[in-house]
């Protein structure tokens, strides 16, 4: 009698996780079927390094677009790795109860914050400064990564915050049994031990600048062409889609899809990076 | 050149209470410049009435019910088919190549950029299957945005129950399903509830993908079928057109508050439920 | 304890519930709604949301709903069934001209500069040559000793197609040119930077702004009605068919007497249609 309830709750479970995999295989499923269709057209090669992206007239090279999302994630990780790093540290082993105590939560509150809202700061207050001060129309490439920056410090903090505390507390006690300063400790013996978490933490908090649309639609500029400065205007893949998203039809909505697909394929290799670098302890 | 350890302890002590301090300057920055030029704006009519005159007068009456019926939706599809998936992925499998690649496309798909998510809702619910710009549209497209993040997280907090417990479990006599009700969820409900908080906060404060879904409409919706703007969308259409900057504030300030109240107050109930269970 | 239910049995589920679900999200489509969608241009966006306030005042229990998205959005929507009226902000393409479109009014496209700048007057030769990027400093102009900032409108744009083909003609707006997705957008940035140019809808300029006369002549209701302001361009509802039921008679209520009072209030020119 009872296996038979057993049973009943299994092939439940089984339904739901079916129901699940299908809605997920149903996403992946249209993206491609919907994308693939315009690169067979253009040939892979001339669609990713296209220099042109002029859908009006047929145009559907996305190079620009790669180079904007590159060099604004790039930007990002460029400023908003060491701080995450530091602030990590300071949590794990240099902040005071107290100060933990703001610091967590404020972390925490920084990850809520809506990107429209990043956005609309960074119109606000980063791009009128680069403008009067470093030049250009200030909406540019150095906006973006300042936003994005700041967005992914939570991803990668928190991250590498656990990669610290996990390390076993023998590892610290031995170091400083031998007379290591703390400091000494910190960056000879568990930064290294802890360095497949924090290189995940980075790669996770990549992943998420690569995907940001609506914060960096505000403050980059979306032009097509290729930037020459971190100072010009650029567009990214997430960006293009979110720009011409509404009004595409055929071969244009299609190329969307294709820049989907791309986009897809980029956080795949990120996230198989992060498990292999995970794995490899 | 050596640098005598003591220096270098010094050095990095402070670059690093400088790192968090700026951290802490920015985060200041960035919430008391919204709440300082929102909140004086706010009136329990800003609350109560809908937008009027493209969002320059009234309130944002319309914008709050159609969050909180589009993120209701959402969660109310994605939560039981995320965790039953979970339930099923560890309790009722052999960890194998399969669940690997099922585990490896749910990380994956958690990471996809939102606005794809927008894309497909768009062409798919909107289009496609007829549905229109409306709270249905927009749920759905959420609820699979969602699905990813919470089977991961339910996932995890369920495989890192110790099998000590399940084992006490069946010991006991309990069959499977017992065992998981009684044992494995409450164990697993703190880091459950951590994926579904996460999960809201990422509806709320959507705005890509829920703007070509769910639509930009400004009155009151009526039905599932009725298009609805979200606060998200709403502060980024009157920013960006610059309709009402004042409003646009108002709007980011109660955003800002909501999300923060949802952190707090389920992280109260899941520690009280957590003590509770001790 | 392992699964024994067999892999096909597992496909065939996941196709039976996929095909259960598709079928009953279709039965609930669209149709059984009762309400008016209008989806398309922005620039005609906010004028649309105030038509349609004022026509739920008159009419209780009605639904209009606006939604944004770009005219050529806009017209799609209309052709494929997804709204009702589809806003236009441009003049229908070949390809679209078996689509029936109403003017409801029509609307001057301003070339605008910060107030900061010294120019007050441009040729629309000119305006073609800093749009194609020949021109890229604005001493070149009498202005000052920097680079210019071209500011357009995205690739769907009712507004950029207007531009497009009443001034630039042939020649291509360059892709180092900022993009933003609205009027509003345009009009602050170039409110913000001093070195800037964009195009916005005349309906929506302001102090904040300084609007140019192209050739001499300045954007107004008379110039745009008379023809001597060259640059204006129809705002249009776009059906499938002849409009019916509740569509025609918001229709008719934006081309009534009404109805063009507000959006003359507004800042546009009354359509011709009257």
């Amino acid at each position: 009698m009872k296996n038979i309830d057993e049973k009943k709750y299994e092939i439940l479970f089984l339904i739901i996780a079916l129901s699940s995999l299908t809605a997920l295989a149903l996403i992946t499923g249209f993206i491609f079927y919907k994308g693939l269709p315009i690169i067979a057209k253009v040939g892979l090669f001339d669609f990713i390094f296209g220099m042109k992206w002029a859908p009006g007239k047929g145009e559907f090279g996305i190079f620009p677009m790669i180079v904007g999302s590159v060099s604004v994630t790039l930007g990002a990780a460029i400023i908003g790795v060491p701080i995450a790093i530091c602030c990590s540290i300071f949590l794990a082993e240099f902040a005071p109860v107290t100060m933990r105590n703001i610091f967590r939560p404020a972390i925490q509150l920084l990850a809520g914050i809506p990107s429209v809202v990043y956005g609309f700061w960074g119109v606000l207050f980063i791009v009128p400064f680069i403008r009067n001060y470093l030049g250009g129309p200030g909406l540019s490439i150095l906006a973006g990564s300042i936003i994005l920056a700041i967005m992914i410090l939570p991803t990668i903090i928190s991250i590498t915050e656990v990669s610290l505390l996990a390390l076993p507390r023998h590892y610290k006690e031995g170091a400083l049994a031998l007379g290591l300063n703390q400091w000494q400790t910190i960056y000879a013996l568990l930064l290294p031990a802890a360095k497949s978490g924090i290189v995940s933490g980075i790669i996770l908090g990549i992943g998420r600048a690569i995907g940001e649309t609506m914060a960096v639609i505000m403050v980059l500029g979306n032009s097509v062409a290729i930037p020459e400065s971190i100072l010009d205007p650029v567009r990214t893949l997430t960006t293009n889609i979110g720009i011409e998203m509404g009004y595409a039809s055929g071969e244009h909505q299609q190329a969307l899809f294709a820049t989907g697909i791309v986009l897809f394929v980029i956080i795949m290799i990120l996230n198989a990076s992060a498990q292999y670098i995970t794995r490899k302890r | 050149m050596k640098i005598n350890p003591r220096t270098s302890q010094k050095i990095a002590k402070f670059i690093i209470w400088l790192a968090a301090i700026l951290v802490l300057v920015v985060l200041f920055a960035i919430i008391t410049y919204i709440l300082a030029k929102g909140i004086p704006h706010l009136s329990f009519g800003f609350l109560t009435e809908i937008p009027r005159n493209m969002g320059r007068e009234g309130g944002i009456s319309s914008t709050i019910v159609g969050t909180l019926l589009v993120t209701a939706v959402a969660v109310i599809i994605a939560t039981p088919f995320g965790i039953g998936t979970a339930v099923y992925l560890t309790e009722y499998t052999r960890e194998s190549r399969v669940t690997r690649i099922i585990r490896f496309s749910a990380e994956s798909l958690a990471g996809i950029p939102s606005i794809v998510y927008g894309l497909f809702g768009f062409i798919f619910f909107v289009t496609y299957l007829k549905l229109g710009w409306s709270i249905l549209s927009g749920g759905l497209t959420m609820a699979i945005m969602i699905l990813p993040t919470i089977i991961r997280t339910s996932e995890e907090a369920i495989r890192t129950v110790p099998n000590l417990n399940r084992e006490v479990g069946y010991s006991l006599g309990a069959t499977k399903w017992q065992t998981i009700t009684s044992t494995v969820f409450p164990s697993a409900l703190p880091g459950i509830a951590n994926g579904i908080i996460l999960s809201i906060g990422r509806c709320v404060a959507e705005t890509a993908a829920v703007i070509m879904t769910a639509g930009s409409a400004l009155r009151m919706p009526t039905s599932m079928f009725s298009p609805t703007r979200t606060m998200a969308v709403h502060f980024y259409i009157l920013a960006r057109e610059g309709i009402s900057m004042e409003n646009a504030y108002s709007t980011a300030a109660i955003l800002i508050i909501l999300i923060f109240l949802i952190n707090v107050v389920f992280n109260m109930l899941v520690n009280r439920f957590v003590a509770k269970g001790r | 304890m392992n699964c024994k239910i067999g892999k096909q049995m597992k496909a065939t589920v996941m196709a039976a519930q996929l095909l259960v679900f598709v079928i009953l999200i279709s039965a609930c489509s669209r149709n059984n709604e009762v309400g008016v969608i209008v989806a398309g241009s922005t620039s005609v966006q906010p004028y649309a949301e105030v038509l349609a306030e004022e026509y739920m005042i008159l009419n209780p229990g009605t639904e209009i709903d606006i939604q944004g998205g770009g005219s050529s959005a806009g017209i799609t929507a209309a052709t494929n069934g997804t709204s009702d009226i589809g806003m236009s902000s441009r003049e229908l393409k070949d390809k679209e001209k078996s689509l029936n479109s109403i003017e409801i009014a029509k609307d001057g496209l301003v070339v605008i500069v910060n107030p900061k700048n010294p120019i007050q007057d441009l040729t629309l030769d000119q305006v073609r040559d800093i749009y194609s990027a020949s021109i890229t400093e604005w001493n070149k102009l009498g202005g000052t000793d920097s680079k210019i900032h071209v500011i357009t409108r995205e690739e769907g744009s009712g507004t950029r197609s207007a531009f497009e083909e009443l001034l630039m003609g042939e020649s291509e707006i360059t892709p180092k040119a900022i993009v933003q997705d609205s009027n509003g957008s345009v009009r602050l940035l170039v409110a913000d930077d001093p070195n800037s140019i964009g195009f916005i809808s005349m309906g929506i300029v302001d102090e904040t702004v300084k609007a140019l006369s192209l050739e001499g002549v300045t954007a107004t209701r008379e110039s745009i009605l008379d023809g001597s302001y060259t640059l204006s361009r129809p705002f249009l509802f776009v059906t499938l068919n002849e409009p019916t039921g509740q569509t025609k008679h918001f229709i008719d209520f934006v081309l009534s007497d009404e109805g063009q009072k507000l959006l003359s209030h507004e800042g546009l020119v009354p359509s011709m249609n009257k």
